[in-house]
């Protein structure tokens, strides 16, 4: 057992855990975060998906170590008012059906659209092929990502 | 004496002052000191030895990411890597496909979980160093060419498979996968062997 501390959503936060405990379990079972899904287990399915230092990292089979004094977003954290243009995208194509790997989802289109502001269907393709959806919302998940690129292309020009 | 019979012996003499030369440089003992093959033999050494680092190299462990293309390998029996996984501008993958997202530090201990070594990632695609399918002499070539192995002398090359973490992990896959046919010291033994012997390849 050892001290990790790590910024969770903006805020510095500790959890007494075996070092290697995978970074999902600490951010659902120390900080009640459950927002983020255990799918797999083996980085296969994309449902726990965090971005850990911009980078939109499979947390089940990273440690708790490896973010250790980094930060990490959770789907918490993606926005204070839930009024980021990909969930006000998601609510507008109502893109989850079971909803079950949503925020997973969500978190890796996060990723794509700071790297690729306007992205094509070819880039969403590749971002998002690590993401499954066992419901097939694949074609809305699409349609919102480019939609979410028109709300924040608009915020920029405001 | 005449002449003509004075140029005879004098060409015979010289004659015999050469032939005593040749005599006495084959068979005048030579000091001891570090053995030194010809230039024929140490060729045959050296391409013995890369015979065997090309297994290695060629196993899926090392060729399943040294690939043409865009997409890498998978498994022991090569097939393309799942979720449409793309090398990317820097041999690490697309935005929110990074290697990295899953390919953790160490490999997962879990079966069917991603593999693990620091800063996990391709070639990069201006020298993608692809492999699969050369023979061994045409892969010893490539190993050797400065422009396409990102400028490393053989001493560099040495170090790479001697303790470069990505080469490394090829011995430690998680479970599900083959090792390669060496050990990773067999094959740093091998690899050097071919470096000191000339690092000759196949004509």
């Amino acid at each position: 057992m050892g001290k990790i501390t790590l910024k969770v959503n903006g805020e510095p936060r500790v959890a007494e855990v075996d070092p290697q405990t995978p970074l999902l379990w600490v951010v659902r079972e120390n900080f009640g975060l459950t927002g983020t899904k255990f799918g797999c287990g083996i980085a296969q399915c994309g449902a726990c998906t965090v971005i850990l230092e911009g980078d939109a990292v499979r947390s089940c089979v990273t440690s708790v170590a490896c973010a250790e004094g980094k930060s990490v977003t959770t789907i918490e954290g993606l926005s204070k008012d839930r009024r980021h243009p990909l969930q006000q995208a998601w609510l507008a194509e109502q893109v989850p059906q079971c909803g079950y790997c949503q925020s997973g989802q969500i978190m890796s289109a996060a990723v794509l659209l700071k790297a690729t502001p306007d992205p094509t269907d070819a880039d969403i393709d590749d971002a998002m092929s690590g993401n499954i959806c066992r419901c097939g919302t694949y074609q809305r998940i699409r349609r919102a990502i480019h939609e979410a690129a028109k709300l924040m292309k608009g915020a920029r020009r405001e | 004496m005449r002449k003509g019979q004075r140029i005879i012996l004098a060409s015979v003499g010289v004659l015999a002052v050469l032939l005593l030369a040749v005599l006495l440089w084959t068979w005048w003992p030579r000091p001891a000191g570090p053995a030194r093959t010809s230039p024929a033999t140490d060729d045959r050494k050296a391409i013995a030895a890369f015979e065997a680092v090309a297994t290695v190299l060629s196993s899926p462990r090392c060729a399943n990411c040294h690939i043409t293309g865009e997409a890498p390998l998978q498994g022991d029996d090569g097939h393309a890597h799942v979720m449409n996984v793309k090398r990317g501008p820097d041999g690490r993958g697309t935005p929110a496909m990074r290697c990295a997202n899953c390919h953790q530090e160490t490999s997962s201990l879990a079966a069917h979980a991603p593999p693990g070594a620091p800063d996990w990632r391709l070639p990069p695609p201006d020298r993608p160093m692809a492999w699969k399918g050369l023979s061994p002499a045409e892969l010893g070539r490539m190993l050797k060419d400065r422009a396409k192995n990102g400028n490393r002398s053989l001493a560099d090359l040495v170090e790479h498979v001697t303790s470069d973490k990505l080469v490394t992990a090829c011995w430690k896959p998680g479970p599900g996968r083959a090792l390669p046919p060496l050990s990773h010291q067999e094959f740093v033994e091998k690899f050097t062997e071919w470096v000191n012997n000339g690092a000759a390849c196949a004509e």
